[in-house]
């Protein structure tokens, strides 16, 4: 049995889905429609149920991509497909707009409860309704209420649905998603009955003012954007001192678990694969796990206490001029953490053009996967110097590069406002809820939702790509290996090497003589304008799983030990590479042009693949991939020649 | 005497008269901007945009390109 949850934003409903649910709950595609929604399990006597959390909406006709997805879902045309009852959750402090979506859900003609939730509200606002003259207008629903919040209608709700009255014909048929006359009129006629039903049901004691004093501070031209710098600096600073410990932990816990691995098993491809492939895959896609949660940890207290539509209130004037909407402030700071829940969390910008300029961006902002590269190349080439006696100059660098991603976003978006036609005019329109204390579980559960879709949708890729790199990296022409394998091996002896050295330069010569070594010395004339040879050559092309595999990849070549952290080794060995002339091979120029290059290099199949979902086309992932190749191709090309 | 939302000072108080037609008309009507309806202007974000607008007892932020299309009354002199 399946049944739709739908409501109004901000009316608890995912406290309900949440309260009901609990940890039941997978992000799974809903039959008919092509997006991604929320689905939980729970059970009803003795069947068990899936409850179905579609997106917040005013009206079942959608203005969104978002909201699009309430109406497919709902008028599904196979039979099978439709949601068995339907569950509309009403912010009761706040009846007449939430009555319009309810009562054209339940012109739907499917089995309806009404959760009348949020009573402690409207109990504070003076606001009394009374169900019994609510359930008289709407005689076939089932009306119950709840404080979810609080926990409380759990066991009332379960007790209602059970029993839900089975409906007679529909009432009416919907209009189409386009026909806005039709709209319009069914608007004007259902809120001239919600007034009536709202004069017979409603006793309001006290109206109150609430213009809250809050708003003052927070929407305040200097206070408003001094507290949101804050809070932005602050969630920053907490991500970089607390993210390391787990992630550490995590790097070596996946080393010595590849080792042991190895050591067990009887030497071979399938070792291999599993050692050097599979392991070190899954290791890199759970290493990003502690910062992701940690973001959006953040972000989910901010949205639940009502602050984060502030912050859009307040950004939107200020990101038009550059074809975003204030509601591209969320996605862009996801996707400081990673670009997939960036891109995902775009949906809810109405706008097409501003949506599609958002997820064409999003991916320019320094996401985790771009750290390890990023610290590496600083301490290799940035001295540990005090920049005007008290700034750290290696910190002042990483600052920058940050600046510049989000810098080179806005630029783009200006760029991209030209470019995209569109008949279409952006709108806000956005509900600026009251304020609450954050629910905990709800927090929890927006992590956990993160999390997951980071697993999954980044994950499936980047495990499978670094098979298919871990395979191009192992094997190349085997008389070509051979001959590699036997001079590293005579090297070796010739030179007095022990057994982990041995292996190692074993190691780096069969890469170089890999098919990826061969690769990367194709592309060695393209690329060494920027100031790079053919070893960052095969790091370049190993980054394309994800942007961290640059760390491991150089650490293989140069034949050291990839010592997680520090690097040590690794900065030690890449310092004493020389080129032909005899300067070092990675000067403050070439150290920067590839800086550069990292900050500007779509180098994320994943979040490619989830802007083709999101998009709908494979056009936009390439012009994407396109674009930002030429900013890191071009700004690359630059700062080496400048700095050269 | 008729005037556009967009120019409706902080705190004052209005009626709905009308709203233009464009493609936004269904969903200003959905938020609750019927005719007739009383709201009322509470503050504005820095560089005076977007505006955020009391609609029968919730709290609502538009552009004032949207607020442009709201032609409304001032309230006192209905009353």
């Amino acid at each position: 049995m399946k049944i739709a949850l739908v409501g109004n934003p901000n009316t608890g409903k995912s406290s309900i889905f949440n309260m009901l649910t609990g940890l039941r709950q997978h992000v799974g595609n809903f039959p008919g429609v092509t997006v991604d929604v929320k689905t939980g399990e729970m059970r009803l006597g003795d069947t068990s149920v899936s409850l179905v959390d579609l997106p917040g909406t005013y009206s079942i006709y959608p203005r969104s991509a978002d909201e699009r997805v309430v109406y497919e879902s709902l008028n599904v045309k196979t039979k099978e497909d439709r949601p068995d009852a339907v569950m509309v959750v009403l912010d009761t402090s706040n009846l007449q707009r939430n009555l319009l979506l309810a009562s054209q859900v339940y012109d739907l003609g499917l089995p309806t409860l009404f959760v009348l939730n949020m009573n402690d509200v409207a109990k504070r606002r003076g606001i009394k309704v009374n169900e019994e003259g609510l359930k008289s207008y709407f005689p076939e629903a089932e009306i119950v209420s709840a404080n979810a919040r609080a926990g409380m209608g759990k066991s009332t709700i379960l007790e209602a649905l059970q029993d839900l009255p089975a409906r007679s014909a529909r009432a009416n048929e919907p209009c189409e998603i386009n026909d806005f006359p039709g709209q319009e009129k069914e608007t004007i006629r259902r809120y001239k009955e919600i007034k009536k039903m709202i004069s017979a049901v409603e006793t309001v004691v006290t109206k109150q003012d609430f213009t809250s004093k809050w708003d003052r501070i927070l929407t305040h031209p200097i206070f408003g954007y001094a507290i949101f710098a804050s809070i932005l600096l602050i969630i920053f600073q907490f991500i970089f001192a607390f993210a390391n410990y787990p992630m550490d932990l995590i790097d070596g816990a996946f080393a010595s678990f590849s080792s042991w691995t190895a050591n067990m098993l009887p030497a071979g491809v399938f070792t291999d694969l599993l050692t050097e492939g599979v392991i070190p895959g899954i290791g890199g896609v759970v290493i990003f796990i502690p910062q992701i949660a940690l973001l959006f940890f953040f972000i989910a207290i901010l949205e639940e206490t009502g602050y984060l539509a502030r912050v859009v209130f307040i950004m939107d004037r200020l990101m038009r001029p550059l074809g975003l909407n204030g509601k591209s402030v969320v996605p862009m700071m996801s996707s400081v953490a990673c670009a997939i829940p960036g891109v995902m969390a775009t949906r809810t910008i109405a706008d097409r053009k501003e949506r599609l300029i958002t997820i064409l961006i999003a991916p320019l902002m320094s996401c985790s996967a771009r750290i390890p590269v990023y610290t590496l190349l600083i301490s290799l080439v940035i001295p540990e110097t005090k920049v005007w006696g008290i700034i750290n100059a290696q910190g002042l660098v990483l600052f920058g590069l940050y600046f510049l991603g989000t810098a080179m976003a806005l630029i783009v978006a200006l760029i991209l406002k030209v470019l995209i036609k569109t008949d279409e005019k952006g709108f806000l329109l956005l509900e600026l809820p009251g304020y609450k204390a954050p629910r905990w579980g709800n927090v929890g559960l927006i992590v956990l939702e993160k999390v997951r879709v980071f697993v999954w949708d980044a994950g499936r890729i980047i495990l499978a790509i670094s098979i298919v790199l871990w395979a191009l990296a192992s094997y190349g022409p085997s008389e070509r290996i051979q001959m590699a394998e036997n001079q590293a091996k005579m090297t070796a002896a010739r030179e007095g090497m022990g057994k982990a050295e041995t292996d190692q330069l074993i190691a780096s010569a069969k890469l170089e003589n890999s098919y990826i070594g061969i690769m990367g010395k194709g592309i060695e004339p393209a690329i060494e304008p920027l100031g790079y040879d053919w070893k960052i050559g095969i790091s370049l092309i190993t980054s394309f799983a994800a942007r961290e595999v640059f760390v491991g990849s150089m650490a293989t070549i140069y034949a050291v030990e990839d010592d997680g952290e520090e690097q040590t080794p690794l900065i030690e060995q890449l310092r004493k590479e020389k080129r032909s002339d005899g300067t070092p091979v990675y000067s403050l120029a070439t150290g920067v042009s590839l800086m550069v290059f990292y900050a500007f290099a779509m180098m994320c199949m994943a979040t490619l693949a989830v802007v083709k979902r999101e998009t709908k086309s494979w056009k936009w992932p390439l012009v994407q991939l396109g674009y930002m190749g030429a900013l890191a191709y071009f700004g690359a090309l630059i700062t080496y020649q400048l700095l050269a | 005497m008729a005037q556009l939302l967009s120019e409706i000072a902080d705190g004052q108080e209005v009626r709905v008269i009308s709203i233009a037609s464009s493609i936004l008309r269904v969903k200003l009507l959905e938020m609750g901007l019927l005719e007739d309806q009383p709201i009322r202007v509470l503050y504005r974000a820095p560089f005076g945009d977007p505006m955020a607008i009391n609609v029968n007892g919730y709290v609502l932020s538009m552009r004032l390109s949207e607020a442009k299309l709201v032609s409304v009354s001032s309230n006192s002199g209905s009353e």
